[in-house]
């Protein structure tokens, strides 16, 4: 165990759900026979391809003829690459089971209600240190409200759900009964990286390859922010923090620049912003620090201080199992000591109130 | 600080600006419901003249879906992108501490006070039964 990560929260990690009987068995009746009758396998999107390199780093993959599964789907070995080598205080677990891309609102909440349980059984219980996100259907906003107050008795789930790309943009007004919930109980709003797939996976289109794909993630984080300031949503629930999971990070600053820019011209429109955006982004936004994108000269992280005026915004996450890293390498190179514990410890503390009782570093 | 007669007041019913260049500064000066202000011509951002910038409401709001619209008429607008400038306190909205217009005491003074000086009206010839827009500017 190393002194330089102890008592760290790692506020990115993936749970992977093994098989459909995994789910099945926090399914009712109804939905258990559905499974089966329809025949369904899996409900895994295109997000990140088993053999993508991005996916899952290479001494975390199965190996059959080890007899090794994969990491992401066994709880002891997770904490064993995390928590018990670097002495992580938390892992947020962000289960990515493709939920989202359900059409039928009331089979999503029924799958988003066996993720959860599953996560419950099969990770919290298995650790004390693992701490979870909600999934949520938010197909129907009031579907998901009824998530968040299922769940949220139990205090180790400390953040809701979302993906980048869903059907509308998430600050609307439609999902304020979910935000609003979100606030009632202290739990930070989380946006992940990933699609519904309900449109294209971009802007201008849908584009042919991988790459073009997952590139094009961090305009989603621009949309989902914009509308999120724009429609005033944490005015509406000033308590609230939005937490952009996966996002890369070093777009924030030229898109804050734009935001704020055009704000001065035409902030009659939005009159709620009664100041830059940039303040309401200080206020409430917080970034996941992997991936990073900047080259390993440390200058691009002395600019993005610069521009961000703030030390509170980053929040440490080793993304695993996605291959973001070699090593133990999981912090971009050019944070200060200072930044660093605030990276690690304090603002993560600081952004998921939940945290705060239970936190032992 | 030197006095400057600018115009006559009849040249400027309410509802109409001028633009002026006095002491190497280009002045805006607004009747705005009989009530004049005088504030830098220029703006901070870019440099554009204001003086035909719109004229709008200040709009407000603590909810977002709610408008409070007041002060209608004060607030003038820069043409070019649209920023807004108090006319009360020349304060811009987006950054009221560092980017504001300077301002000027303006007055309308009679003929007869102007005659007696010591005013700069090089442009004018003074009447003793009209009045006229005086500006104190910096020399």
């Amino acid at each position: 165990m190393s002194a330089d990560w102890k008592g760290a929260i790692d506020c990115d990690v993936h749970p992977h759900v093994p098989n459909i009987d995994a789910l099945k068995a926090h399914m009712n009746d109804y939905w258990r026979e559905t499974v089966e009758v329809r025949g369904i396998t899996a409900f895994e999107s295109v997000a990140y391809p088993l053999n993508a390199p991005i996916t899952m780093r290479p001494d975390w993959r199965g190996d059959k003829d080890k007899g090794r599964k994969r990491a992401d789907t066994d709880p002891s070995r997770t904490a064993a690459a995390l928590m018990d080598r670097h002495g992580f205080a938390h892992s947020i677990l962000n289960c990515l089971y493709a939920v989202q891309l359900i059409r039928d609102e009331n089979m999503a909440a029924a799958f988003c209600r066996a993720v959860n349980d599953w996560m419950r059984a099969d990770w919290l219980d298995r650790d004390p240190r693992y701490r979870a996100s909600i999934v949520l259907p938010l197909q129907n906003p009031e579907l998901a409200v009824e998530e968040i107050e299922r769940c949220a008795a139990d205090k180790r789930f400390v953040q809701v759900l979302a993906l980048a790309m869903g059907e509308v943009p998430l600050g609307k007004s439609q999902f304020w009964p979910v935000w609003k919930a979100a606030e009632k109980h202290g739990l930070a709003i989380g946006i992940h990286a990933g699609s519904s797939y309900h449109h294209a996976t971009t802007g201008s289109g849908w584009p042919s390859y991988y790459l073009e794909d997952y590139a094009a993630q961090s305009l989603a984080f621009h949309t989902q922010l914009g509308s999120f300031i724009a429609e005033g949503v944490f005015v509406k629930f000033p308590r609230l923090k939005l937490v952009l999971i996966e996002s890369g990070v070093t777009w924030i600053g030229p898109y804050l620049w734009r935001l704020s820019k055009f704000w001065r011209g035409v902030r009659l429109e939005v009159p709620w912003i009664d100041r830059s955006p940039i303040e309401f982004v200080r206020d409430h936004v917080r970034l996941t620090i992997q991936p990073f994108d900047a080259p390993a000269s440390g200058e691009t992280v002395g600019r993005l201080m610069d521009q961000l005026q703030s030390d509170e915004m980053l929040l440490f996450a080793s993304d695993f199992p996605h291959w973001q890293f070699d090593n133990d390498d999981m912090m971009p190179v050019g944070i200060n000591p200072t930044l660093r514990k605030k990276i690690l410890i304090d603002n993560p503390l600081a952004t998921y109130s939940r945290l705060g009782g239970s936190h032992a570093a | 600080m030197t006095r400057h007669v600018v115009a006559r007041a009849a040249d400027l019913p309410p509802g109409t600006r001028k633009r002026v260049s006095v002491e190497n500064r280009d002045i805006v000066v607004l009747n705005i419901k009989g009530e004049l202000f005088a504030l830098s011509d220029k703006c901070p951002h870019k440099g554009a003249s204001l003086c035909n910038g719109l004229l709008t409401g200040l709009v407000r709001s603590s909810v977002p879906g709610e408008y409070q619209y007041e002060r209608q008429g004060e607030i003038l607008r820069c043409p070019w992108h649209q920023w807004e400038f108090d006319v009360r306190t020349g304060r811009s909205y987006c950054d009221p501490r560092r980017l504001r217009l300077m301002q000027f005491p303006v007055a309308v003074e009679t003929g007869a006070s102007v005659v007696e000086g010591p005013y700069k009206a090089e442009t004018f010839n003074v009447a003793v039964e009209d009045d006229y827009i005086v500006l104190d500017v910096p020399s």
